[in-house]
């Protein structure tokens, strides 16, 4: 096994994600399968090689510093579920 | 009981970044306007929107870096840092990880036994702020939360230290300097209040003489020099107590409150801390080029520390003077200006520290504001050196100068101020003076010396000011001896 239900259920409760006990089990399967995909990569030899962070040859892509147009706080909280004096309103987070 | 453990302090500090712009979109990053008046699809993660970086905000890391000593990375990368938390609509902020833009710094700060320390800079990253919670107080909104997103995606760096500091104080030292740095540099606008530089500090005890480090506590976002002093002192405090009666320190986040001048618990450890870190697909990497470095420091202003040592070395000032001139960069480049046009470095020194900044205090103004400039102050000056007036009528010309534009010599002509060198007038005056006072002369002439200074006065008081005290002094002894 790759992966644990107990990682599982750790990864999804930081992703805030309400798993039941069926989903679990078949997200640690499913997810222990993915590893063990990835894991044919050990067999290369990659002594010298450095860190891929981009697949993409590029780099340096830029913006200037000047102001664009924003949007209205209307348009901002357009699909907002809950809103209140031109802010999003969510569940109080702190006592 | 402080003694038997020694203070370990490493400092996170946030500075923001002087760009107009957000670090990765075009919205303004202007404090204070309407909430949410500052977003677009960028800064509120809507799908498919492309994060896209400021050119600036890159410039401005650079310049933070060279100018505290760190190594600028030829190339470093954007990393997601994951959290789940309202102020974060993505879900992740954008930072730099494993390769950050600044490595390797350091900063010296002056210790009060007048020795030198060096305070390592580990990493300087550059990375997005969140977005401001409100915790609503109205009877509609107080189990809530309010979510403004105008600051997310604000554009800062954070400078990590070494934990090279071993007390309160050399943590403000610390701090001040790079204060002092960023602003000169032009860098950050360094508000305190506005969040604009923010420090986080972490702080462990260990008993004297251990290699190992003590299980650190964090002190969040403190927003003035001093309550971060008392943060660290009462947390300081706190640890060593908590040892001293068997218990253990836990690595925790932990809040200051400026009320009670005491720390609290903040949030458990169980699912901070867990980011997950990977390279941000969306953003490809930064490539520094020599060439690029080498133009940013072509145009780094003369620091703080090498502006006292030249006006220590090469004007003469004091140290203590020097300090205060070098503090603040426009009240240096004043400084500067006036030397320039007047030579007279100490001369003007002491009138910038004396009537100008006292004036500025008094009316609240900058020293950019200031009505008497250094053409008209060092005029003032010439004014002095050349007797045309005495230096207390000189103060008196000053507070004119500051009401209205005349210029010094047409405000000593229509107040009648021309200092008194007449030989005659002035010896008319003191006829006066003498004969008003027959007894304190008879005392003088008995032995009492000291008696000389109210006839001074009094010659002084007669002429309004105006006379020329040295010729004044002079005159009186002869008088009185004859």
């Amino acid at each position: 096994m790759k992966i644990t239900r107990a990682e599982v259920e750790h990864v999804g409760r930081l992703a805030r994600l309400a798993l039941t006990d069926k989903e679990l089990d078949s997200l640690t399967h499913e997810m222990d399968a993915i590893l063990d995909y990835v894991e044919q990569l050990k067999a290369l030899n990659t002594d010298g090689i450095v860190p891929t962070a981009h697949a993409v040859p590029m780099e340096n892509a830029f913006r200037t510093d000047e102001i664009k147009t924003s949007f209205t706080p209307e348009q901002a909280l357009s699909n907002a579920p809950d809103a209140a004096e031109s802010a999003f309103r969510v569940r109080r987070v702190i006592e | 009981m402080t003694q038997r453990y020694e203070t370990v302090i490493g400092l996170e500090v946030h500075v923001q970044l002087t760009t107009n712009t957000k670090i990765f979109c075009g919205c303004s990053t202007e404090f204070g306007q309407t909430p949410n008046s500052q977003t677009c699809p960028v800064c509120l993660a809507l799908p498919g929107a492309l994060p896209v970086l400021n050119q600036k905000a890159v410039e401005l890391a650079i310049r933070t870096g060279l100018a505290t000593n760190c190594q600028i990375a030829p190339r470093s990368i954007f990393a997601r840092k994951n959290y789940f938390y309202p102020d974060l609509p993505k879900g992740y902020q954008i930072s730099q990880f494993e390769l950050p833009v600044c490595e390797h710094g350091w900063l010296d700060i002056d210790l009060e036994n007048g020795e030198r320390k060096r305070i390592g800079i580990t990493r300087a990253h550059m990375e997005e702020d969140a977005g401001k919670l409100i915790h609503g107080e109205t009877v509609e909104t107080s189990s809530n939360s309010l979510v403004d997103l105008n600051r997310a995606c604000t554009p800062l760096l954070e400078i990590v230290s070494e934990p090279d500091m071993r007390s309160a104080d050399e943590a403000i030292d610390y701090l001040k300097k790079l204060h002092q740095i960023v602003v000169y540099l032009g860098v950050c606008d360094g508000n305190l209040e506005e969040g604009s530089f923010r420090c986080d500090a972490n702080i462990s005890v260990r008993p004297w003489g251990q290699e190992e480090l003590g299980t650190r506590a964090e002190l969040k976002n403190i927003n003035s020099f001093r309550f971060i002093k008392q943060a660290i002192e009462y947390e300081v405090e706190r640890q060593i107590d908590l040892i001293e009666d068997g218990g253990k320190v836990i690595q925790e986040t932990r809040l200051f409150d400026s009320n009670s001048g005491m720390t609290r618990s903040m949030r458990g450890k169980e699912d901070a801390h867990d980011y997950r870190y990977f390279p941000d697909p969306d953003l490809v990497p930064l490539v520094i080029s020599p060439e690029w470095i080498e133009e940013v420091r072509a145009t780094l202003p003369e620091l703080p520390e090498a502006k006292r040592t030249r006006f220590v070395e090469e004007l003469g000032l004091t140290t203590y003077d020097a300090g205060v001139l070098a503090a603040d960069r426009e009240l240096a480049d004043y400084f500067d200006a006036c030397v320039t046009l007047a030579k007279d470095a100490k001369g003007c020194a002491n009138w910038i520290m004396g009537e100008v900044l006292r004036k500025l205090k008094e009316t609240d103004t900058a020293i950019a504001d200031t009505p008497v400039t250094p053409e008209r102050l060092t005029d003032l000056l010439a004014r002095i050196a050349d007797d045309t007036i005495s230096g207390k009528i000189a103060k008196t010309v000053f507070e004119k100068m500051w009401q209205n534009d005349q210029t010094v010599d047409q405000i000593i002509e229509k107040e009648g101020l021309k200092q008194v060198t007449d030989t005659e007038e002035i010896e008319g005056l003191i006829n006066e003076v003498i004969a008003a006072n027959p007894d304190q002369v008879a005392e003088y002439l008995g032995g009492k010396d000291k008696l000389i200074g109210f006839f001074v006065g009094k010659v002084m008081q007669a002429s309004q000011g105006k006379a020329n005290p040295g010729m004044v002094n002079q005159l009186l002894k002869t008088k009185l001896k004859g």
